[in-house]
């Protein structure tokens, strides 16, 4: 049981990753990057939902009626979004204004029903609540990576302190402008995908 | 396992109800610091425009409601120029007055491609500590390349010098037309003369260099790669600040400072 708990937990992090693996979740990870901060608030909701979402569906999976179950858990999962993002605009304004829609858009990230319906459905809430958190860090350590890399090299900082300085204030560092449009996550996480299959060798998929 | 239809409904039923509550109950409970949080955004940009503070400082709400201590908020009906005191100048929202067509008129075809002008605009007058006019705070907006650029601009009490300005919403390509958020653009502006000698808005973002606002009094810098944003930002300043919009109300506010002087 015990080996079970760990697995749910560790195991998303790098041996099934959301984004790496699965490559769910794709449109926030491109969207949300260009900054280290909005990232990071962005890991924290979707930890938030996909925690709660897990637990809450995996109370309820044995009440659900199977022939509803899909549009269950998507009103659970809304609700959830919703209160969220109202808590973010009450509490972290000028954040919330930056990530404009995509807290919303945590309704159709694939992650969150991914896990409610993979995992939730089949499992107790406690190894649920695990696995919830699990995919949720494997999700933020990809967001945050790639956010880290695109506001280092698109601007010259790092959580809005300036590391590398830029020449038009003055310093030596030309930032490359193309880190700051989605393009740029696409080549980061593509990369990230690459170098974690070659320590991983049994995630490359065989062509059939 | 099979469950009827009878509990299918009554539960889809139920997760309705204890839904709706959760989201009904976070969102009346946490509306009041919401609409608090949105009201200090758009003071903390007039500031921003006047030039009160700086952008991305950090300010606190108290900071804020003392620096609006000395800043009249005024309704100014744009249909004849005077201030309107029977608007809650404070309360009123602009831009969705600017949409709902009893509050608002429809504006000539113009370059910056607004479709409907509201029939007031919310004017800030930061004054000085003896009361004076010290500088004027007037909304704009307009097309730029991707999207409509919303922003403000700060005039000196004389009506012509521009202390600041400043967009807080846009949709403009980062790195290019986006460097209209650059600190380093915006200090172009103060000290550049909005109107030339004859009244007529003069004020044009050039392509290239301009130089210092004693030379140059009239351009400022380009935004390399960002001509069309550039060109933007120059058609708004000649809509807003043509005679039949901000240009009546500054004749009448003139006439009005002259009077008392």
């Amino acid at each position: 049981m015990a080996a079970k708990k760990q697995e749910a937990l560790i195991d998303p992090l790098f041996n099934n990753n959301p984004i790496a693996l699965q490559v769910l979740g794709i449109c926030s990870a491109l969207a949300v990057t260009t900054k280290l901060q909005t990232a990071l608030v962005m890991c924290v909701a979707v930890v938030a939902v996909l925690t709660l979402s897990n637990l809450t569906i995996s109370l309820l999976r044995n009440q659900i009626p199977s022939s509803i179950r899909i549009i269950v858990q998507l009103t659970v999962i809304a609700s959830l979004v919703i209160i969220t993002d109202q808590i973010l605009k009450a509490f972290l304004f000028e954040t919330s204004k930056q990530l404009s829609v995509f807290v919303g858009l945590i309704i159709t990230n694939c992650i969150i029903m991914g896990r409610a319906e993979a995992f939730a459905m089949q499992n107790g809430p406690l190894l649920s609540i695990l696995d919830g958190l699990g995919n949720g860090v494997g999700y933020s350590l990809i967001l945050l990576i790639t956010a880290f890399l695109r506001e280092l090299l698109g601007s010259g900082k790092v959580f809005g302190i300036s590391v590398l300085p830029l020449i038009n204030e003055g310093g030596w560092y030309n930032p490359n402008g193309m880190m700051l449009l989605s393009p740029a996550a696409f080549f980061i996480i593509g990369g990230l995908i690459w170098v974690l299959r070659i320590w991983k060798p049994e995630q490359v998929e065989v062509d059939g | 396992m099979r469950h009827s239809t009878v509990y299918t409904i009554l539960f889809a039923a139920l997760i309705c109800v204890f839904c709706g509550v959760f989201v009904s109950y976070a969102a009346v409970s946490l509306k009041e610091r919401q609409v608090v949080n949105e009201k200090l955004d758009k003071r903390k940009k007039v500031l921003e425009a006047a030039g009160l503070i700086q952008a991305g400082e950090p300010v606190t709400a108290e900071r804020v409601d003392e620096l609006f201590q000395n800043i009249e908020v005024v309704a100014v009906d744009l249909r004849t120029g005077e201030e309107d005191p029977q608007v809650d100048a404070t309360e009123y929202d602009q831009e969705k007055a600017a949409g709902d067509p009893a509050r608002s008129f429809r504006a000539e075809p113009n370059p910056s491609a607004v479709q409907r002008v509201p029939n007031h605009a919310q004017v800030f007058k930061v004054l000085d500590d003896s009361g004076q006019l010290d500088m004027l705070v007037l909304p704009i907006e307009g097309l730029g390349l991707w999207g409509t650029l919303y922003g403000f601009i700060a005039l000196d009490s004389d009506l012509v010098t521009v202390r600041g300005l400043t967009y807080y919403r846009h949709k403009e390509t980062p790195g290019l037309g986006g460097e209209v958020d650059n600190p380093r653009w915006k200090d172009l502006w103060p000290n550049r003369r909005l109107f030339d000698e004859q009244g007529d808005t003069a004020l044009r973002v050039i392509k290239g260099p301009a130089g210092p606002p004693s030379e140059d009094p009239y351009k400022v810098d380009g935004l390399s790669g960002a001509t069309l944003t550039a060109n933007g930002v120059t058609n708004m300043l000649q809509f807003w600040f043509a005679d039949d919009l901000y240009g009546r109300y500054l004749d009448n506010l003139e006439g009005a400072t002259r009077s008392a002087a």
